[in-house]
């Protein structure tokens, strides 16, 4: 064994019911570097993090640690941290009614009484020798969010940590904080602590990073160095499409042709939410299929739902087809005939206790209002007709939805939506966790709608989806608009190198 | 780069310090001037009343178990939970204790520990079902309080004075308080004084107070009521935590229950109606948080002088009709609830427009 | 040998039906209390026809008993089923909120006199005065749990003190006497009708809330907002509203239990009316088996469950418990109920029954 390497995860499974997370996973982290994790949405990532944690216990495969001969066993976050493994996840796991100093030693300090002054001039060393911008009484909640995060990695530094685990610590910071944070990052990464970073945002992988590690559906791809891994290369490895054998899949629909002097059914324009996008444009013309599209985390749920209405919008204006209108809620875009399947579906889109009948007629039955409900006769006849037009297989509609597959849920969410005749559907992630059969029923229908007149928004993680059903692609990184693609541009390397943007 | 960061530290000086300081400390400041306030106003407009040392030490006497019911509160809602078997217990305790030494001819020492072991076994149970069962403490709590009072009538029906002599002579116990007596109308000088159960109050608030800042338990308290997700992964047992909590809660609440005993000196279903809701308006007023996480023994004990006060001002004004003190109490509770939420969410507006 | 296996699993199959229903729970409780007073003492059941102090004819009994005392829990369950869907949490202030309804009703219908010959205003109209006030305290609880997000049970701890208190306010204190006859019929008995009246006010009830969740979306939008606020939001619903909306409810049901009460007696008693019935109420829903953290609920089962603890209170009576003691009683049921249902209980217990299945198997 090099003796360099302070972590080594070897042939690691996870099987959870129904999925295999984990396949024989390697992965190797070395003294004093900064090693990135990558890989879309169920790559596998955080289900290995997970393992090495000790969240989750592992089904197979061993950890090594420092070089040592024997593996070793994590049951518990408290283990891993004993062991030298400290993690800092985007949500801070600190408390925010303490002060810097307690979030610093709280919970690993023996004896039962408190050393007040001790704690605090640690706690002022600590924070100066790694150049965090706090004091040490200062209550935690008053710090800035990066300096929270600079305090949970200072903790960690502190306990004697070996490897620092951040899991995408950046998704809510500022550029300024990001770069503070990247020296912090740098002067452990001196310190020889081995760092994994977790992020989606490319161009943070390349400022920072010295080693990449891709995942792909539970197994892993590869690992690289950072200078042997062009970013078009990284992007075409996490979507798992070699760029030498890309056999160019060109969308099969064709090039939308728009009417002459039609007005679009939907326009945006400086639409901006609270949730941290950049104000963007957008326009879908009647019977258009277009996407977003962009890695995880690049803000494309968060633009549709600014459209939907679903976050607080901030600023910009709306059109419906050519009419200014105002839409601050779900039931003003509801109103306007637009429709939104949620990305999360068990958080935003299933009733998990209610049967599939009700889940079918709830967004219908809101726009009827409180006095005009369906009759059983007529709920039945509704939830009939969508169960077997979108051959949803459930035992009966009186089945609560949580008891049904992920795919025939997503099938359930989608007749719901559908069955208040929406002029403008909008689907996030739609096929995210379904099997393919259920994902190419929903392809074939979403060209369908759009053959028969509405527009059609996708999001898509998988890029033979998106090419294969959307005209036009609106194309995000590090959450705003980069670009916008039709026609000739729509392949696979074009989309590609727009998403990866910087060494083109 | 450095431009930005420079505008913001140097920002409005009153400003940062009230952004620096922490929640708990802030909330104890309301109330402290509050109270101060309050008792200056009436001394103005009450008259000469207020100004006796002894009133003051009447609503010690008055509220000494109340305060340490409070305390117990302000423990379990710093961890982010409720107990409102408090009144019921200390109805249990005073009827079980009364019915002991006059019943049985017990003595004083065992009727304390027979309180103790009472407010223990509250505790204990509430404790385990809420920590470990994972079930919601109002919902258990509730089900203790009206346990507490069903039993206190199946322990004795009719409420009796208690003759015990030995308990008499510690009620009427009375500490002089050295130099804070008053000439009263006769000419005569009279002593001020405080009753046994004061003394007992003061001691329970300060050794809390100690607990809570200077000890580890005290500290994880805070801890899980501020996030339990965080203090789990800062390597704090939550569970045993907050079982802790309402263990403490329930022993004090058993102290506090021979405490209000040994003021009326009787047992009787009806006592400390009410006093549930005391000790949470109380809590809150002296700046406990209900989401949990803040809080201050001090603040507490500050809140149960300021509830008795305003009831003092508002008897002292005329409307001495028993319903406003239940109107006043629940007025000044809904009040100071919605001054935290409003402070709270000003707070993190201005933290996160800092930012 | 098949077809036995087969008849044999319809008929669990049949069973576990019958178990799954929720009606199932609160009517098992019924039979067990029933089973118990027929061996304990089977003159439980005995019903006598006889005439009152008024002349006219009632029937008697601890049946009677029930009926007549349960039905102003069953109409207060309705109102504590919609909220316990809606927040997740219950509303103890509806002992308090009765006695300010009680006493709004006597104060319009005496007008400035507290003992006079004749009604100032008709019960009717004094009636109404009741409900819209109870409505508005219900609004108050409603609107700080919705949009001020204090939790259901702290809110209305607010008004559980101070009610009592404000009641008593609301008549200076005084207790106000009605010594018009028809106005105990609401608490008594219609002339020449035997039944207590409160029963046929309980099915009104029960009547009109079986119209509106028909004829209105009420139980699939509280549900929603119950179950998953998030996804109700998205779906177009405003969840703060429908929360308001149950207490509001409550408030109304609470008017007229509030009238029943009052009713009764002719007059009013501060501190007793009404006394730990929020106790009750919260017990009838959850022995109605409706999760008390909200979501689905079944309203049937709810009142089901009203009748249930009323049979339990009558029969504790019976066996000279006195009223005060009862709540100890209650109190134990309650935390026999919740740790039942605590999920960790839960699957403790279904971890046990698999590894019992797997021995079977094996």
């Amino acid at each position: 064994m090099e003796n360099n390497i302070v972590l080594k995860m070897r042939n690691i499974h996870k099987i959870f019911p129904g999925v295999r997370a984990l396949q024989g996973v390697d992965f190797t982290l070395r003294k004093g570097e900064i090693h990135a994790l990558m890989g879309e949405n169920g790559a596998g990532k955080s289900t290995l993090i997970k393992v090495l944690t000790g969240v989750y216990g592992k089904d197979e495969g061993e950890i090594f640690l420092d070089g040592k001969e024997g593996a070793i066993a994590i049951h518990s976050p408290q283990d891993a941290q004993k062991l030298g493994i400290s993690t800092v996840y985007q949500e801070i796991t600190l408390c925010p009614n303490l002060s810097v100093a307690e979030n610093m030693y709280i919970g690993r300090t023996d004896g039962i009484y408190q050393n007040w002054k001790k704690m605090n001039e640690d706690t002022e060393k600590i924070l100066k020798s790694l150049d965090i911008p706090a004091k040490p009484t200062q209550q935690l909640e008053s710090c800035s969010i990066a300096v929270q995060q600079m305090i949970a990695i200072a903790r960690a530094v502190d306990m004697d940590c070996k490897v620092l685990i951040l899991d995408e610590p950046t998704s809510s910071l500022d550029e300024q904080e990001v770069a503070k944070l990247f020296k912090l990052m740098r002067d452990l990464r001196e310190r020889g602590v081995g760092i994994i970073f977790v992020t989606h945002f490319l161009d943070q992988v390349y400022e920072v990073c010295d080693r990449i590690t891709v995942m792909r559906d539970g197994k892993l791809v590869g690992e690289y160095a950072i200078k042997d891994l062009p970013r078009v290369q990284l992007v075409s490895k996490m979507l798992g499409k070699e760029l030498d054998d890309l056999s160019d899949i060109k969308g099969e629909q064709k090039a939308y042709q728009k009417e002459e002097g039609a007005v679009p059914v939907f326009e945006a324009e400086g639409l901006v939410s609270d949730a941290g996008i950049k104000p963007f444009d957008f326009h879908i013309d009647k019977g258009e299929v277009n996407g977003f599209t962009g890695l995880l985390g690049s803000g494309r749920s968060e633009c549709v739902r600014a459209i939907f209405g679903a976050d607080r919008v901030t600023g910009g204006t709306v059109k419906v087809k050519g009419k200014a209108v105002k839409i601050s809620k779900p039931l003003d875009a509801m109103k306007n005939g637009i429709a939104y399947l949620p990305e999360d579906r068990k958080v935003d889109g299933i009733i998990g206790d209610l049967s599939v009948r009700d889940n079918i007629i709830l967004a219908q039955q809101v726009l009827r209002g409180f006095f005009k409900p369906f009759s059983k006769a007529e709920a039945n006849k509704i939830a009939d007709e969508y169960i077997s037009l979108l051959s949803i297989k459930t035992a009966s509609k009186d089945t609560p939805i949580k008891s049904l597959s992920g795919g025939n849920q997503q099938k359930v969410i989608l007749a719901r939506w559908l069955f208040t005749h929406p002029e403008y559907l909008i689907l996030d992630e739609p096929t995210r966790g379904i099997d393919v059969g259920t994902k190419i029923d929903i392809q074939k229908l979403v060209l369908k709608l759009a053959s028969e007149g509405m527009s059609v928004t996708f999001i898509s993680s998988e890029m033979d989806e998106m090419l294969r059903t959307c005209s036009r692609l609106v194309v995000m990184r590090d959450r705003r608009v980069v670009g916008e693609l039709s026609g000739e541009d729509l392949n696979q390397i074009k989309v590609m190198s727009t998403i990866a943007g910087g060494d083109k | 780069m450095s431009k930005p960061e420079k505008t913001s530290a140097s920002g409005n000086r009153l400003g940062d310090r009230v952004k620096n300081i922490s929640d708990t400390n802030l909330l104890l400041t309301i109330t402290i001037v509050v109270f101060f306030g309050m008792y200056l106003g009436a001394i103005v407009f009450q008259g000469a009343g207020f100004l006796k040392p002894q009133t003051f030490f009447n609503i010690l006497n008055a509220n000494a178990a109340l305060i340490i019911l409070s305390c117990g509160m302000s423990l379990v809602m710093i961890t982010g939970g409720i107990d409102i078997s408090v009144g019921g217990i200390t109805a249990l305790v005073s009827m079980c204790c009364a019915v002991y030494l006059d019943y049985k001819g017990g003595n004083v020492f065992m009727a304390i520990v027979i309180a103790l072991a009472i407010g223990l076994a509250f505790g204990l149970v509430q404790g385990f079902l809420v920590a470990y069962l994972d079930i919601q403490p109002f919902i258990v709590t509730l089900a203790g309080m009206f346990f507490a009072r069903g039993m206190t009538t199946i322990v004795n029906t009719k409420p009796f004075n208690v003759e015990n002599e030995a308990f008499t002579a510690l009620k009427m116990t009375r500490i002089v308080v050295p130099g804070m007596g008053s000439v009263n109308k006769l000419g005569k000088y009279v002593n001020a004084y405080v009753e046994i159960g004061v003394i007992v109050a003061l001691l329970v608030v300060i050794v809390l107070f100690c607990v809570l800042r200077w000890t580890k338990l005290g500290r994880s308290f805070y801890a899980v009521g501020g996030n339990k997700q965080s203090a789990l992964m800062l390597g704090i047992n939550v569970k045993r935590t907050k079982f802790i909590s309402h263990l403490l809660c329930g022993l004090l609440a058993g102290i506090g229950g021979f405490v209000y005993f040994l003021h009326v000196g009787s047992g009787s279903a009806s006592h400390a109606t009410g006093a549930e809701m005391d000790a949470i308006a109380s809590s809150i007023i002296g700046g406990t948080m209900l989401t949990g996480g803040v809080g201050n023994i001090i603040g507490t004990f500050f809140g149960v002088l300021s509830l008795s006060t305003i009831q003092n001002i508002v008897s002292s004004a005329g409307l001495d009709q028993a319903w406003w003190t239940g109107i006043t109490r629940a007025v000044m509770l809904c009040l100071f609830l919605l001054i935290q939420s409003v402070v709270m969410k000003v707070r993190k507006k201005g933290i996160a427009g800092a930012k | 040998m098949q077809t036995k296996v087969a008849k044999k699993s319809n008929l669990s199959d049949f069973f576990m039906k019958l178990v799954k229903n929720q009606c199932f729970i609160p009517l098992a409780a019924l039979l067990l209390l029933v089973v118990f007073n027929l061996i304990a003492d089977p003159t439980f059941f005995k019903i006598t026809y006889g005439f009152n102090s008024a002349g006219n004819p009632v029937l008697s009994g601890f049946l009677i008993t029930i009926l007549d005392s349960g039905s102003e829990l069953a109409i207060l369950a309705i109102g504590m089923t919609l909220v316990t869907a809606a927040t997740g949490g219950q509303d103890i202030s509806v002992g308090a909120a009765i006695a300010i309804s009680g006493s709004v009703l006597l104060r319009v219908l005496c007008g400035t006199d507290s003992r006079p010959e004749t009604l100032q205003t008709p019960i009717i109209v004094a009636f109404l005065v009741s409900c819209v006030v109870a409505m508005l305290f219900g609004a108050f609880n409603g609107v700080l749990v919705a949009y001020f997000k204090i939790q259901p049970m702290i809110a209305t701890l607010i008004l559980y003190t101070a009610g009592r208190s404000i009641a008593a306010w609301i008549n200076n204190n005084e207790l106000p006497v009605i010594s018009e006859p028809s106005f105990s019929y609401f608490g008594e008995f219609i002339p020449g009708i035997p039944i207590p009246t409160p029963f046929f006010i309980a099915v009104i009830c029960m009547i009109i809330i079986g119209i509106v969740l028909k004829v209105t979306n009420l139980k699939l939008f509280t549900q929603a907002v119950g179950i998953n606020e998030s996804s109700s939001r998205l779906n177009g619903l405003n969840p703060a509203f429908i929360k308001v909306l149950s207490f509001v409810i409550l408030g109304l049901c609470v008017a007229v239990v509030g009238l029943i009460k009052v009713s009764r007696i002719s007059t009013i008693n501060y501190s007793v009316i009404a006394k730990d019935i929020e106790m009750d109420a919260i017990l009838a829903v959850a022995l109605g088996g409706n999760a008390l953290s909200g979501g689905k609920f079944n309203m049937a089962a709810s009142i089901i469950g009203a009748y249930v603890i009323q049979c339990l209170t009558t029969t504790l009576y019976k066996f000279n418990v006195q009223s005060d003691a009862l709540p100890a009683y209650k109190a134990i049921v309650v935390i026999l109920l919740v740790v039942a249902s605590a999920p960790a209980v839960r699957e403790k217990f279904s971890s046990l029954t698999k590894k019992l299945k797997v021995k079977e198997v094996a």
